[in-house]
């Protein structure tokens, strides 16, 4: 494969767990070739992960579990940052890209950091105005995408198709 | 099968009930549930097999083998009933409700309502009339989605992940 880490592509893919990870899913081809690690909040997405990966000839992607959080579970929020800065420091990804929520705004605000290329989209579930997570996340998004046209304006968020 | 799931996070009363209504009114034995954690207040349906959470490979398994998936309108069962070709109703959850803490649901079911195969009903009366209507129908189901985004959507990340060298 050419996918390694020194073609300069090692991707960190976060979403939480439900209809975030499968819009994450469905932009897979986008890190076709790299070395990718994905992040979410529920155990058992492993085989689907490794058996794609098998079946469309890509490296196998690693996979890490971090605390899942509402909004208001202040503590396990900051249980779930400490998780992710973990993660980003090991795997120290040059591109981050994520659907939401939490656990995405948290990843893309530690990768701008460190350095990494970072990706926001938007959930399609907010198609009548921008989640309060995408919001806050565009000071830490060099991509900051919306997937509703009419929600797109010239200062961002951009819009540039749809999961569906 | 008809496979009933309202994703992970919130109970959500209204659709269960209704489900439960349904298939005790029309003597049904052929739903499963994934209803989420009811809890002590919490409407525990009393005429269909349901757990409260389902693994992934587990939820996968019931949603490929139902032939009608009834939801709340969350993305993750939307996307999943359109990417396998199976028809979906969709009762969206409301905020003046307490089902959810906000309307986006509401937004969502608007925008999908008239793509093939998905139904949305507002209230427990419409869910019964769709299940009539669906529950047994034959023929073909709705055509499976491609599992990838919008190739445009695609390129615009593959541009940052792997930019052009030279």
């Amino acid at each position: 494969m050419q996918g390694n880490s020194a073609t300069g592509c090692r991707v960190l893919c976060v979403a939480s767990a439900g209809g975030h990870w499968v819009q994450l899913q469905r932009l897979r081809p986008a890190w076709d070739g790299c070395a990718v690690t994905y992040v979410t909040t529920r155990a058992g997405y492993e085989a689907q992960v490794a058996a794609d990966a098998a079946a469309r000839g890509q490296p196998a992607p690693r996979i890490r579990v971090v605390t899942e959080a509402s909004r208001w579970q202040k503590l396990k929020l900051l249980r779930q940052l400490a998780e992710l800065a973990l993660i980003l420091l090991r795997t120290r990804p040059q591109v981050v890209v994520t659907t939401g929520a939490a656990p995405g705004y948290f990843a893309l605000l530690l990768g701008r950091r460190l350095g990494a290329r970072t990706i926001w989209v938007d959930s399609i579930a907010n198609a009548a105005e921008l989640s309060a997570s995408g919001a806050r996340a565009r000071r830490h998004a060099d991509l900051w995408l919306t997937q509703w046209e009419h929600l797109a304006t010239p200062d961002g968020p951009a819009y540039a198709g749809a999961v569906l | 099968m008809i496979f009933l799931t309202l994703g992970t996070q919130l109970p959500f009363d209204r659709l269960v009930r209704a489900v439960d209504e349904w298939c005790h009114a029309r003597g049904r034995d052929d739903v499963f549930g994934q209803i989420a954690e009811p809890g002590d207040a919490g409407y525990r349906p009393r005429h269909f097999d349901w757990v409260a959470h389902l693994p992934p490979a587990d939820y996968g398994a019931r949603f490929a083998a139902a032939r009608l998936i009834v939801a709340h309108a969350g993305m993750g069962s939307i996307i999943t009933a359109m990417e396998l070709g199976k028809p979906i109703v969709l009762m969206p959850r409301r905020a003046d409700l307490a089902e959810h803490r906000n309307d986006h649901q509401l937004a969502t079911a608007r925008r999908f309502a008239d793509r093939p195969g998905i139904h949305v009903v507002p209230d427990a009366a419409a869910l019964a009339r769709t299940l009539d209507r669906l529950s047994d129908r034959t023929g073909p189901a709705p055509h499976a989605v491609s599992p990838f985004a919008d190739p445009r959507l695609i390129e615009a990340l593959r541009s940052l992940i792997r930019p052009p060298r030279g």
